[in-house]
């Protein structure tokens, strides 16, 4: 209906022409329940349980309407608020220590011609496939007391601000890369040619060329490294030492003191700066333009010896970096006793010594990440593009693209309590769903929805509206577009999703621990409890159990990507 | 004679047993039972209880203290769980005040020890074992620092101390709120907050969890952890360099218990788990890892345990006291300690 208005293209006489409809057809009827259908998921998985939580910050303990007393209360207790400060602190410093990073890093995959792409990229990826327990293990090993690498800090303590940044960085690295490579990967060659014609410098070409144009990328980017670091508590709980952050003081609240309304005020101060940098998000979103016109060029890298040497340095030490916190937890699985018994073994890895459920919890693990993976990447996917090249229901749209960024500012804990509070309310038709698998898959995918999301429209946005609008003025059925060009074009992409699904709800735990029955443990969760047991090198083992499968599931899309997805992306090349 | 009939009488009852349950229903019936207890406790409790109670399968939902209890109450409009087995007595008095546990004097409840009881009858939960907090003591790391042990909760506060040593926070750990209840009860609170200003200077670090100050002890990390002594014993078992130091004054206690959540669709299963659990049997199999339990008399030694567990329970320790003072202690000790969160190095 006003399309006008979005994705304006590169080539502005091409622009969509808005067509006059009196009726809607089938077409329409179809996408408006697509639309409908994700509106609703999103709705029911994210916004109603979040509600449910957030009307207890208005609760007294009793459950009557007290206002805003929690508030109050809240903003009077100095040892409350100093914690604001110290989570925007930590949370700063790590996006912009991860946001450059993963730029340099990002850029030397994508622009260069670096050797080892490939190898480096598989590194620097592997946080993602690791539980929250490995870098707390790895961080502990290699700069506690006791580390082999405690001279780097130079006297300083791992407990504290210095490890919280440290884990962050390495929590979030992957999450900036993939939105950073989607975005750099997407570069219309013509522009850079242009630039070259034009004798402008690379220096300059870089600022005025380059950087504007993955500027929305960049901006999401530092959104989620922001607001990851901000939300994350596995890091800070271990590390964290005498360091407060809003995500402990949630912890503290809600299962040290079992005070769920100041545990929901502390969650919704922890939001606002999730919704500030959303609004960010927004308004750079307005000014993106679509990077790939019809006409466009795809950029292939040209080799440049000395560029090419130098990110290479750049790239290795940080995906060395990043090794070395696997590797650590690699070792340490096989350690008798650290750090006074050096001896390796392989007892660490017969899990029924150290869990009752022994090996059920990993293949329910694997039931519930193939089915997040499938799933989610059909409804994100499908979602991302309804939001973006969708005709219908404007507003729900809308609500969409603001409730898709919505679950990355929520801690599990807070997102595992909400989703009780909501879904096992006697009055919820929806009860069923508790204590079932279903229950486990919904809130994985409702909790790195956003992430997935935004890869999603990153890509779509890059994708000239100008395709549709010839399908339609053709009069091809849009799914047809979607599956015969769209799709296609984004393969990458979506691969990226479905591993980056895939692999998250391997990992994840922190709100699968309020949800989770006999039948439907998890692979994570068994993490947690062996390591709370004292049994720290069988952690590290079923941690590394964990990476291993994520990293086998990688590597299978790495040969998908080399031999299946070649026949795809041949438009690629001039 | 008597042995020979006595079998007999088992044989016919298991018999019918048998029968019974396999008329009863189809599939036995399954209980689902929340516990804070540790992984390798699970699996011995378990199945000495379904072999004695055939028709009934324990289906466990096990985390941390903290974790199963929040989960508890966040259920409450709809509880999942049939029955508590093996959560913190303190955790179960919260859920009681919220009205969520269901009243019931096990058969056999009347023998067990007096503080392992509910004030109330008919009780709503039942102490099956202590565990109490404890000093994790790093011997290798002591000696290489020449650092002498500490005898008392009085000795923490020596410089010799300074920065090696770590506590659970209260206000995220049960374990660490009765280790600071204790002392408060102890002292008396002007002397207690007293010894904590002090003591709060040779702390590097609190922890979020009550058994993290002795795991970080066993690594080394840092030298002393105040924790718990369970862990302290199973982590030198497992070959750390451990001595599980139980402070003179004694020190504040907390037991694990049992009960049964109201409304839950299977109470009469649940009542016979309840029963099963005060049983000489059930604290025979508690015994394997605790050393104080609620049957009189079963009193097994335990590889590592410090040998006067019993004793060194601080008498006076008040469950109610601690439970009603909560919220102001905590807000207080988050006053004073929190607030000044530079990590000390």
């Amino acid at each position: 209906m006003n399309q006008s208005v979005r994705v304006p293209s590169l080539a502005p006489a091409a622009r969509t022409p808005r067509r006059l409809r009196l009726s809607m057809g089938r077409e329409d009827w179809i996408m408006a329940g697509g639309i409908l259908a994700v509106g609703v998921f999103l709705i029911v998985a994210v916004a109603l349980p979040l509600l449910a939580l957030f009307v207890k910050a208005f609760e007294n303990r009793a459950g009557e309407f007290v206002g805003l007393a929690n508030f109050a209360a809240y903003f009077s207790t100095p040892s409350l608020t100093q914690s604001i400060w110290n989570s925007l602190f930590v949370a700063s410093a790590s996006t912009v220590i991860t946001v450059t990073l993963g730029f340099v890093f990002a850029y030397g995959l994508t622009r260069t011609c670096m050797p080892l792409r490939g190898v480096l990229r598989a590194l620097a990826v592997t946080p993602i496939l690791s539980p929250s327990m490995l870098p707390a293990i790895s961080l502990v090993y290699l700069f506690g007391n006791k580390g082999f690498a405690k001279g780097l800090l130079f006297g300083n303590s791992i407990y504290g601000p210095i490890g919280i940044i440290m884990g962050e960085v390495y929590y979030t690295f992957p999450h900036v890369l993939l939105i950073l490579v989607t975005a750099l990967s997407m570069a219309d060659a013509r522009l850079y040619e242009a630039a070259d014609a034009l004798g402008t410098s690379r220096w300059r070409t870089f600022w005025t060329v380059t950087l504007p144009g993955v500027r929305y990328g960049l901006v999401s980017a530092a959104v989620v490294a922001f607001t990851l670091a901000l939300t994350d508590f596995g890091v800070a709980k271990v590390v964290g030492g005498r360091f407060n952050v809003l995500a402990t003081d949630v912890y503290k609240q809600v299962i040290g003191q079992k005070n769920f309304p100041m545990g929901a005020v502390v969650g919704l101060v922890l939001l606002a700066p999730a919704l500030l940098s959303f609004l960010v998000t927004r308004h750079v979103q307005k000014r993106q333009k679509a990077q790939l016109s019809a006409r466009s060029v795809l950029l292939t890298p040209q080799p440049q010896k000395g560029r090419d040497l130098v990110f290479f340095a750049v790239c290795s030490v940080i995906a060395l970096a990043i090794a070395t916190m696997l590797g650590t937890s690699a070792f340490a699985s096989f350690i008798k006793l650290w750090p006074y018994d050096l001896t390796l073994t392989l007892t660490n890895y017969d899990f029924s010594l150290v869990d009752s459920s022994g090996w059920t919890s990993y293949t329910n693990s694997l039931v519930m990440a193939s089915s997040v993976a499938v799933i989610g990447t059909a409804v994100v996917f499908g979602g991302a593009y309804l939001v973006e090249k969708g005709r219908s229901l404007p507003l729900l749209r809308h609500a969409i693209s603001v409730l898709a960024l919505l679950p990355l500012a929520v801690p599990g804990l807070v997102l595992g309590i909400a989703y009780i509070f909501f879904f096992n309310h006697p009055a919820n038709p929806l009860g069923f769903l508790m204590g079932t698998m279903a229950i486990l898959v919904i809130n994985t995918l409702a909790h790195y929805y956003t992430v997935a999301h935004l890869s999603a429209s990153t890509i779509l946005k890059q994708v000239d509206g100008e395709y549709e609008a010839v399908s339609a003025s053709l009069k091809v059925p849009f799914w047809r577009t979607f599956a015969l060009v769209t799709v296609p074009v984004c393969l990458p992409t979506i691969l990226d999703i479905l591993v980056y699904l895939f692999a998250t709800a391997l990992t994840t735990a922190s709100s699968l621990i309020f949800l989770y029955t006999p039948d439907t443990k998890t692979a994570s969760v068994a993490v947690i409890s062996i390591d709370d047991a004292g049994n720290i090198a069988s952690a590290a083992a079923m941690a590394m159990v964990i990476v291993y499968t994520s990293a086998a599931v990688r590597g299978l899309d790495l040969l998908v990507r080399r031999f299946g997805l070649a026949r795809f992306q041949r438009w690629r090349q001039r | 004679m008597l042995r020979h009939s006595h079998a007999v009488a088992l044989t016919v009852s298991a018999a019918f047993t048998v029968i019974a349950a396999s008329l009863s229903a189809s599939a036995a019936t399954r209980l689902t039972v929340y516990t804070a207890l540790e992984n390798e406790q699970l699996e011995p409790y378990k199945k000495a209880f379904e072999a004695d109670n055939p028709g009934i399968e324990v289906r466990w939902v096990r985390d941390s203290t903290g974790v199963i209890t929040a989960r508890l109450l966040a259920e409450k409009d709809n509880p999942q769980a049939d029955i508590i087995w093996g959560v913190a007595a303190s955790s179960l008095m919260i859920l009681d005040q919220g009205g969520l546990l269901e009243p019931y004097a096990p058969a056999g409840y009347d023998k067990l020890k007096a503080g392992f009881k509910d004030q109330k009858a008919p009780p709503t939960w039942v102490g099956m074992d202590a565990w109490l907090g404890a000093i994790c003591y790093n011997t290798a790391e002591a000696a290489r620092e020449k650092m002498p042990a500490p005898a008392t909760w009085a000795d923490l506060v020596k410089p010799v101390y300074k920065g090696k040593l770590v506590m659970p926070n209260p206000a995220s750990s049960g374990t660490g709120y009765l280790t600071v209840s204790g002392w408060l009860q102890q002292m008396g609170e002007e002397a207690g907050w007293k010894y904590m200003d002090a003591l709060n200077e040779n702390i590097a670090v609190y922890t979020h969890s009550g058994s993290k100050p002795c795991r970080m002890a066993a690594q080394g990390e840092y030298t002393l952890g105040i924790s718990i002594e369970y862990t302290g014993a199973s982590l030198k078992t497992k070959g750390a360099p451990l001595e599980i130091i139980l402070p003179k004054e004694g020190s504040g206690w907390e037991m694990e218990a049992t009960a049964i959540v109201k409304g839950t669709k299977n109470l009469d299963a649940a009542r016979k788990l309840a029963d099963w659990a005060v049983t000489k049997k059930a604290n025979e199999a508690y015994n394997a890892f605790y050393a104080v339990t609620a049957y009189p008399g079963v009193k097994r030694d335990i590889p590592n345990y410090p040998p006067n567990a019993e004793e060194q329970m601080m008498k006076s320790y008040d469950f109610t006291w601690a439970a009603a003072n909560r919220d102001r202690i905590l807000a207080e000790w988050s006053k004073r300690y929190n607030a000044k969160s530079e990590p000390k190095t």
